[in-house]
Parts: C-alpha cells; structure tokens; sequence
C-alpha cells in the first residue's frame, strides 16, 4: 500500500493539484492530508472542496492550526495571521467550515500516527525543529499499540528522525525522489514538509509517500505553476508577502 | 544461530551447501524453490547469527547491509536479489561471485611480487572509486571483505559498517565511538567520524602495506589508546622489510597512510593513477626512507594530533567529484599557437576551482611516427620528443601547484585513445580543442572532439580559441557590426 502523505496546503490549488497528479503517477492508493488546508493562499473554498470530495473516497484528513483558526477566527483583528483568518473564514460556506472544525487532531492508521504538530499535547501546535521536540512526539506515540511511524506537517520542512547507535534521536536530511528504507523494527518520525508553502528556499512543493508494503519513505518535491499561484494572492487583495513568498520559496 | 539444514526451504529459496562459517553471519548456497528462473547468476543467502549473547550491533549492521546492498550497483558488489523480514527471519540473498578473497595473496608463504601488488591496488581502488560514485562509503574494508574475480576486477563485500549519503546512518551517534576493524581503520574514524572516502583510502593503503611486507602498519590494537596511535604514528616504512621495493610504491603507499585525510589522496581514482604511471609520481624522502622516523617528528605529529578536529564531510560523490582527474589532449601537428593557448587557459580554469585536482596531458601520436629501423625514430626517442614538447606546453600550469602529469599514446583512431585513456584512469574531465585534431578535414566528417564529446565516460569541455593573438593582427579594425539591420 502507498500512502501520499500531504501536509500545510495553504489554501494552495495549483501546488495541491500538482502533488496529487505527481503522487498518482507514483501509484498512491491512499491520501492523508495532515492539516493547514488554509491560510495565506487564494483558494481556500476551492481546496477544502476538493479535499471534502477525497475524503468522501477514502482520505484521512487531519485539523491544523490554520483551519481551527479559519473555523473559529478570533475575536481580534491586528496581526497578519488573524486578518487572513477573517478573510479566509468568510471565502468558506457553512457546509466548509463545519468540515474544518470537525476534523480530528491525530488519526492512528495501524502502525502509522499522523499528526499535525506533535503526539504529545497536539493542541498546542509545538514546532518539531529538532531532536528534542521530535524525541517527546515519538515518545507520545511510541505508547500507542504498534504505532512505530509518527508524521506530521506545520514545520514547512522535510526531515526525518531516527534513533541512531545509542538510542539518542539522530534528524536526517533526506534527498528529494529517493526511497529511503525505514523497517518497523524501529521508531521513525518524519516531518514531510509543506504542499502549498515551502519555505526552505526552493519554490518546489513537498510532499511525501509512504510504501508500506516496503517499508520505504520518499520525500518529493514538485515543481507546480507558483506564479500562477502567486498571481492568485494578489488578485484576491491579499498581502504581497504571501505572494512574494511562494516565488522565493521562503 | 542453528545451521539451515542443506535441502530446507526458506521463503521460496532452496539451502544448498554452507560455504562459509563466519562469527557474524553464515553463507549458504542458494537456489530458487518450485522451478523459479534463475535470475541469471548464482545466488548466497547470508543469515546473521543471532544466538543468545549475540550483540545488537550485529542485527544494525544487518540492516545496514541490507538498506545499502539494495542501492548499489555495477561490477563491483554483489547483485542484491531479496532479504527476509528483520522480525521474523533476517537473510539477504544475493548474487554469488566466484573469486578468492585477498586472504589468498596474504596466506602465500612469500611476499607478493611488486606487479602483482599493483594490478590489485589499481583493481580495488576502481571497485572503491565506483562506491564513492554512488555516494556509499565501505568503512570496513579488509582482506576478507574484497573479492578478485578471476578477470583481475575486485567486488567488494559486507556493507554492514558502510555509510550511505541517501540513507540516515543507523551506527551514527552522538557521542561518537569508534566502528570497524581496528588494524585497517582511518584515524577519522577511531575518534568516530563515518563518511569520508579518504578512509577508504587509508584501509587500501593498510593492504597493500601487507601485501608487501606481510606487516601490519599499526598493528591490530585492541584498545582505544593503541587505536588512537595512528592519529599521529608513523608506521616503519615497507623498504625496511623489503630493501628492494621501489621508492615510488613505498611513497604512495605512505600517502594512503597520512594521518590526516587531507594529506592522502583525495579520491581512489587518484592513487589508481599514480599506481598505473609510476614514472609521474613524485617521490619524496618518504619515498626513500628505509628505517622509521626520528622521535621529534612523531613528537611534533602527536602535538598536532591532540589539536585535530575533523569535519563531517560532504556527500562522498560531491567530494570526490572536486578533485577530479583533468585530461587535456594536446594536439602535436596541425595546431596553431592560438589554439595551444587556448587549450592551456581552459585547462587552468576547469583545475583553478578544485584543489586536489590532478591534470593528465596527453598527446596522441600516430603509429607511423616510430620506426624499428631508425635511431632517430625509434619509439623511445620519438615519445621522448614529444614529451619534451608536451612537456613545454605543461610548464605554466605547474607553476600553480596541481600536480600534473605527461603522456605520449600511439594510436591510430585518437579519439578511440582518449576514450580509452579516460576510462581506465577514472578521468573526471576531458578538455580539448574543439577544432583540433584533424584540422585540415574538420569541415567534412565528424572530427575527433565529436567522436569524444559523444563517447567519452565524462564531461567533455571543447575549448574554442579565444585569444590575444588573432586580435593583435586585427587592430585599427573598427569591432562594431557595421550589417545592416533590416528593421
């Protein structure tokens, strides 16, 4: 079985559209789209449409900090991250924002976790940017029955953790397009960067596929239309920064 | 770990006879059960032992062997073909090579004779240099773990310690410890840094060191201060064992051994080279020593040795990749000066960003040139004279430190030379004109540099002239297009 794993759309279609045709032709037979379907990006009826019909198929869909803020915007309007939640609220209908606010914060899927932030204390959308927070993540999920796989998104990075020679949690980089083998003997945890926002300085989408049947893990990258995408924030009256960021990749 | 019965079957493999009892794996012949094709070669199954007190460290390295086995490929490794489940039931299978460890040279009772030496060096640093290509480091490398095929070519065996760029290093840790076979393990590698190709050069060095004096050059220590020894020893030199043996062997050997990686060489395709021209080495008094070094040398390495830091290093393909071995044909008739120039400032701009990188230049000469019966055109005298010109045309670029060597082919289909030079010296990069060689017919046929430039195993740089010269005899020329522009 292989299972694409799609985290941090962003309201994204062109990045969402290519990473589905590219993880199709790998042979996926399964979607888990690990939360932020929205925020920042141009098209957020659009995306959580077309992710509400995946899940009528079969796809496992998880809630991220974006879409809870989408679903319920605060109550105040000065930062950049709560005005685009207004705007972001008000492009969704009733039916959409229901679906956001319904969506579960971890799903356990045999021997895999998925997650949007980290196992432990999910709701407080901790950031797993190195071995430490990513060692109390796959703790948490470690006590689950047979969970030996912890993925989550929020970090907009690729990086997979692993417990090197002497226990302690080794993060490693992984090279885009290149199945790396992860047996269930041990415990992985793997942070499979972001469809609709990467920020690590190529515009390139990210996602990731899991082969269970081989135990194997590639990360990809995607080149999709982010110009057209970028076009897209500044037709809607969003803020230039978004934009300009899809075109840097940062 | 009980012994598979022979005739049992295991995941739709057929054990045959056992073929090898080893303190960490058993190695068995297999072969498909109910009638399955063969999958062309001969097949192993290797099964860990892991019996009671069996450490852990043996069913990582496994796992290891495993991830990498499956990523390789070329002549020089195994084929990998299946692994059975680490849970339930670890084995790999794989392609079974026919062929004599280097336990065997190591086992005659006399000292392997200096050729012989050479052709197994040359034969193990391509196996090597070909790993690194695919970015795998060996870290383990001994005599028991390289095979010789009988065509001479060298498979390398047991990836259970090795280093994959792609893959996330299972026998990583944080405090780092050592990993490996204590008498051919890198100083880098006692204080725990895994990756770095010069390693391996530095364990080709430990066996070739024995092949010639039968001697261990540190030793096979058992503890960690005897391991550490080697960040900073010098090991007697090979001629105090064998008076005999030729400077420049000794010279390179002792390069393999340098306790800094820096100091070795920086790639196997490097000391492969020097291994098949041994004229072009430079030797040194290291080279020519006979008794070990005085006490306020090591005194000063062992300072030096307490202060060293070694670094992570880049992806092993990426920085072998940087010191490649340059090849620049130089033309020797029908070339115009501008054209020499040219070919010189090319050849110094494609080194100038890689130090380490060695250049290679290489004339190729008709077999019409030489003659048995003239003294003037015998084949030394006429190689000496085009050396001599090749020579001339090199001495700039040696001014600026690379290492460079001369060499004069004799053969008729020159682009066919070049092709076959590159290939067997492991070149990383040809340079040549791209207008030379074959002047006069350039217009009519598809000349020597498109014949390379379609052929050649690497990149191929065709240097046009650019130079001072043309423009010299043009002056007062107005530079300007002066066509009229049709809109």
């Amino acid at each position: 079985m292989r299972l694409a794993l799609l985290s941090d759309l962003h309201a994204n279609l062109q990045a969402l559209e290519a990473c589905l045709a590219h993880a199709q032709a790998q042979g996926a037979d399964r979607l888990a789209f690990l939360g932020d379907l929205v925020g920042y990006g141009a098209d957020p009826g659009p995306v959580v449409r077309r992710v509400m019909d995946l899940a009528d198929e079969g796809a496992l869909v998880l809630k991220g900090n974006h879409d809870d803020m989408a679903a319920h915007p605060p109550p105040g309007n000065t930062t950049l991250g709560e005005s685009t939640a207004w705007w972001t609220h008000e492009q969704l209908d009733a039916v959409q924002r229901a679906f956001l606010a319904g969506l579960p914060m971890t799903v356990q899927d045999d021997r895999v976790l998925l997650v949007h932030a980290t196992a432990d204390e999910p709701l407080l959308w901790r950031y797993v940017y190195d071995a430490q927070v990513a060692a109390l993540s796959l703790e948490a999920a470690s006590a689950l029955q047979g969970v030996r796989y912890v993925f989550g998104g929020h970090v907009h990075r690729q990086s997979l953790y692993y417990r090197g020679a002497d226990d302690k949690l080794i993060s490693f980089m992984p090279t885009a397009g290149v199945a790396v083998p992860v047996s269930a003997r041990r415990h992985w945890l793997a942070t499979i960067g972001s469809v609709g926002q990467p920020r690590d300085g190529s515009p390139k989408a990210m996602y990731a596929l899991f082969d269970t049947t081989q135990a194997q893990l590639t990360f990809h990258r995607v080149a999709y239309d982010h110009h057209a995408a970028a076009e897209a924030i500044r037709d809607a009256g969003l803020p230039d920064f978004f934009a300009d960021r899809l075109e840097l990749g940062r | 770990m009980k012994l598979l019965e022979p005739g049992s079957e295991l995941d739709g493999f057929v054990v045959e006879e056992c073929l090898h009892y080893g303190s960490m794996a058993h190695i068995y012949r297999v072969h498909y059960a109910s009638g399955a094709a063969d999958p062309g070669f001969p097949m192993v199954m290797k099964v860990p032992r892991m019996a009671e007190g069996d450490g852990a460290e043996n069913i990582v390295s496994f796992e290891v062997e495993h991830q990498i086995l499956q990523a390789l490929s070329g002549p020089h490794v195994p084929r990998f073909v299946a692994a059975g489940d680490l849970e339930r039931l670890p084995y790999l299978v794989m392609e079974y090579v026919p062929g004599r460890t280097l336990d065997h040279w190591l086992e005659q009772p006399e000292p392997t004779p200096v050729d012989d030496v050479v052709a197994l060096g040359v034969a193990l640093a391509h196996a090597v240099h070909s790993l690194h290509q695919q970015n795998t480091v060996h870290l383990d490398l001994k005599p028991a773990n390289v095979l010789v095929r009988e065509d001479g070519r060298v498979v390398l065996l047991d990836f259970g310690l090795s280093c994959h760029a792609h893959y996330p290093d299972l026998l990583a840790e944080e405090m780092r410890r050592a990993v490996g076979s204590p008498a051919w393990m890198a100083p880098e590698q006692v204080v725990g840094v895994r990756g770095d190709p010069r390693s391996d050069v530095f364990a080709i060095g430990v066996m070739l060191y024995q092949l010639l004096t039968r001697e261990l050059p540190f030793g096979a220590p058992v503890t960690s201060g005897g391991l550490r020894q080697r960040l900073w020893m010098e090991p007697p030199p090979p001629r105090r064992y064998r008076p005999e043996l030729p400077a420049w062997l000794q010279e390179v050997v002792l390069r393999c051994l340098a306790p800094e990686a820096a100091q070795r060489y920086p790639s196997a395709a490097h000391l492969a080279f020097d291994l098949q021209h041994p004229a072009q080495v430079r030797v040194s008094a290291r080279g020519e020593r006979q008794h070990g070094v005085g006490a306020w040398f090591l005194f000063k390495r062992w300072v030096r040795a307490a202060g060293l830091h070694y670094q992570p290093s880049p992806l092993p393909e990426r920085q072998i990749a940087e010191v490649p071995i340059v090849l620049v044909a130089v033309p020797h008739q029908d070339v115009s000066d501008a054209t020499l120039y040219s070919l010189r400032e090319a050849a110094a701009r494609s080194l100038g960003t890689r130090p380490g990188a060695r250049l290679a230049c290489v004339s190729v000469i008709s077999p019409g040139a030489t003659s048995s019966v003239s003294e003037r055109d015998s084949e030394t005298s006429v190689h000496r004279r085009y050396l001599t010109q090749l020579r001339l045309w090199a001495q700039p670029l040696e001014q600026t430190g690379y290492q460079t060597s001369c060499h004069v082919l004799e053969s008729g289909d020159v682009a066919q030379a070049l092709i076959d030079y590159a290939r067997g010296n492991r070149v990383g990069v040809i340079v040549m004109g791209a207008a030379t060689h074959g002047l006069k017919t350039q217009r009519f046929i598809a000349t020597v540099p498109i014949k390379v430039a379609m052929d050649a195993p690497c990149t191929v740089i065709l240097v046009k002239q650019t130079l001072p010269f043309e423009q010299l005899g043009t002056v007062g020329e107005p530079e300007v297009d002066t066509r009229e522009v049709p809109f």
